[in-house]
């Protein structure tokens, strides 16, 4: 292993990540709308230079038939390949919900374990890049609440490639969420690629005070309000989930254990989010624990709005998360 | 390309004696089974929502002839009868629609979800138009692996009202996959007619939006259909592309056994019924002189007596135990 790093955004790491697995495993395929280099390789352009690498058979710009993508995700690793599916936005999961939930999530279980389906979709979303309320939701939640699936939300270049790399090994379906707002993130990263486990979050500052949940763009923010939050004496814990779905229980618990205060903040709607999955586990296993009642941040109960003032106030802000730790002191 | 003159345009091949008798075999096997079926429901001692294919049986059984055991089948609620045709073991599908730990799929599917990936049976949905694309993905594996495997999706005339058929026509044919779609057309989608709800007279027509051949075939004729399941398949099997067949039927049982049929005449299903495909097949081979009376009573009676032992395997079986609850949710146990 060498030690050298490269800057790399959240789009190139994605790429990389997927590059690696075509390159080790034939099996690998890829498809989705203009994912092709002749269609630009993606919107945003993730698998930019993938097809030129490794072909157009294994490489396939579909047409704009998302029901067709996923059936064809589906029975193709049914048949024994790992694709890796594109639906442009997590909106536009919806016109395929038949083929992720009724068939993805639950061949295995409803053949007996007779067959799988060992794909990953990817998508992007996220407010806060003017698309208004059908091209920003998130709505892992939704994903989260379906037995088979597993849900991966990585909120930096290093996390996103390695875990890519394990959804696209891992041995059951995986949605795969990019944040429209962090794939520019740019950070030092290894050269050497890590697979990242997944189910396993990931301690990224130590306190003592209060621990803040959080994942996506939504971490950093919580990164800044633990700044504020230090200038003013409070030590925040930070955990960033990666992996919503298993999520990490030993290790939220044992940090909420420890600093007897929790904050879970996501930019999905608040009310039956994932907040709020966490935040009933973590009463159940530390009752009598808790110094503070647990506190929930998520967007209000409403669509992603257009104008850009509504659009701001809709997301989670770094105010809001040190406001609710603070609030967990007093 | 979809006609009147029904098969038109196909290069019709005809099966030998030995096809002849094995496709009756299987349709003999799909109309006992049936009727053990609801037997087996009426006296109680099995209780399922059952989705009776009877009255389609030549259909798979034409079709599957012409298939290798590597050849993959998807179908529908309905698909009893082509799972039985592509060679799912009895014994695994009547401990499977019992509930029993010895089925397919460990009870846990059911009779509308038997799969047998063995046998080629690799999905059966509840979920009207599904089978479709996922049939795709298989034969985009199957392509993709360069074999000559072929994928058969089976749906009903319903389904092709629903925007998963459109999507996987389409994507069937530009990406040129091996894989015929097969429409069991029986005139109704649960209790309504198929002209109340199609807007062609012929479902076969809509391969022309695809660029890919269709045709509609009386799905009741043995001959007719193998001829058509024989240039589907092998245009399949040359990786020349996918083909739409509309294989007109009828449904003898009503949409779930037990419904009472209000939404068609008596006239209509007498005259239908009446024309049992198998007693009809059964005759013919007799007139023929392609089988002897007693050749055929021989495969029938080896059938009931299969049949019988199912069941009373699947019966005799253990349920499974609550451990089973939660496995098979994931590859690897205890994820949650
Ligand atoms: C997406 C969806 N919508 C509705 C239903 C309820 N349903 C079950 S079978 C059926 C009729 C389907 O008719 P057709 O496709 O002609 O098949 P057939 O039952 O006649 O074989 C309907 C509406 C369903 N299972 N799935």
């Amino acid at each position: 292993m060498s030690a050298e790093t490269k800057k790399l955004t959240i789009i190139g790491a994605v790429n990389e990540g997927i590059a690696s697995c075509m390159a080790a495993d034939p099996k690998v395929i890829v498809l989705g709308e203009d994912v092709g280099d002749l269609e630009g390789g993606g919107i945003v352009g993730v698998t930019r230079g993938l097809s030129a690498k490794f072909g157009d058979e294994r490489v396939r710009s579909t047409p704009i038939t998302e029901q067709a993508i996923m059936g064809a995700a589906i029975g193709a690793a049914m048949g024994g390949y790992k694709p890796v599916a594109e639906i442009m936005l997590m909106n536009f999961t919806t016109v395929a919900m038949d083929m992720i939930i009724n068939h993805a999530a639950k061949c295995r279980y409803m053949s007996g374990g007779q067959t799988s389906a060992p794909l990953v979709v990817r998508m992007m979303t996220g407010a806060g890049i003017s698309a208004g309320g059908q091209h920003s939701d998130f709505l892992e939640a939704w994903f989260c609440h379906t037995p088979g699936l597993k849900v991966v939300i990585p909120s930096n270049p290093e996390d996103a490639r390695g875990l890519i790399v394990s959804a696209i090994n891992d041995p059951d379906p995986v949605i795969f969420v990019e944040c429209s707002r962090a794939y520019g993130t740019t950070t030092d990263v290894p050269v050497d690629i890590t697979p990242i486990p997944l189910g396993k979050a990931k301690i990224v500052q130590e306190g003592t005070d209060v621990t803040i949940i959080s994942y996506s763009e939504i971490f950093a923010r919580a990164k800044l309000a633990a700044v504020e939050l230090a200038k003013e004496g409070i030590s925040a814990e930070l955990i960033d989930l990666r992996t919503i779905s298993p999520w990490d229980r030993e290790a939220v618990i044992a940090s909420v254990a420890k600093t007897g205060r929790a904050v879970i903040a996501h930019e999905a709607v608040r009310s039956f989010g994932v907040g709020a999955e966490i935040a009933a586990t973590l009463q159940e296993e530390l009752f009598g624990k808790l110094k503070a009642p647990i506190k929930r941040l998520g967007a209000a109960f409403n669509p992603v709005p257009f104008s850009k003032p509504l659009e701001t106030a809709h997301v989670v802000s770094v105010e809001q998360i040190a406001a609710a730790a603070r609030s967990t002191l007093t | 390309m979809a006609s009147t003159s029904q098969t038109s345009g196909i290069n019709a091949a005809v099966p030998d004696a030995a096809t002849q008798i094995e496709i009756y075999r299987r349709m003999s096997l799909i109309s006992q089974n049936d009727e053990a079926s609801r037997r087996v429901i009426r006296s109680g001692r099995l209780m399922m929502p059952y989705y009776s294919g009877k009255g389609q049986e030549v259909i798979p059984s034409a079709i599957s002839v012409n298939l290798t055991d590597e050849d993959q089948i998807c179908t529908i609620y309905r698909g009893i009868h082509d799972m039985l045709a592509k060679g799912v073991p009895l014994n695994d599908l009547w401990a499977e629609i019992a509930g029993r730990v010895t089925g397919t799929c460990k009870g846990k599917g059911g009779p509308m979800h038997i799969t047998h990936p063995k046998s080629g049976a690799m999905l059966t949905t509840g979920i009207v138009g599904s089978s479709m694309p996922i049939a795709n993905g298989l034969a985009w594996a199957a392509k993709l692996d360069n074999s000559k495997r072929v994928v058969i999706t089976n749906f009903g005339d319903g389904a092709s009202n629903i925007g998963a058929f459109h999507e996987s026509l389409n994507l069937a044919s530009v990406w040129k996959l091996p894989v015929v779609f097969v429409c069991q057309n029986n005139r109704f989608a649960e209790h309504t007619r198929y002209a109340k709800g199609t807007s062609v007279d012929q479902i076969s027509k809509r391969a022309i939006s695809y660029g890919m051949p269709g045709y509609t075939v009386d799905g009741n004729d043995p001959f007719a259909m193998y001829a058509a399941a024989n240039a589907a398949i092998t245009r399949a099997r040359e990786g020349e592309g996918p083909t739409l067949l509309e294989c007109m039927t009828f449904r003898f049982w009503g949409h779930v056994f037990g419904d009472d049929d209000f939404y068609m005449t008596k006239e209509e299903k007498a005259e239908a019924m009446a024309k049992d495909p198998t007693i009809l097949f059964r005759a013919r081979l007799l007139t023929d002189g392609t089988a002897t009376e007693d050749q055929l009573a021989k495969i029938d009676a080896k059938i009931a007596t299969d049949i019988e032992a199912a069941i009373e395997y699947a019966l005799g079986s253990e349920m499974p135990p609550v451990s089973e609850l939660t496995t098979d949710v994931y590859a690897e146990a205890g994820v949650f």
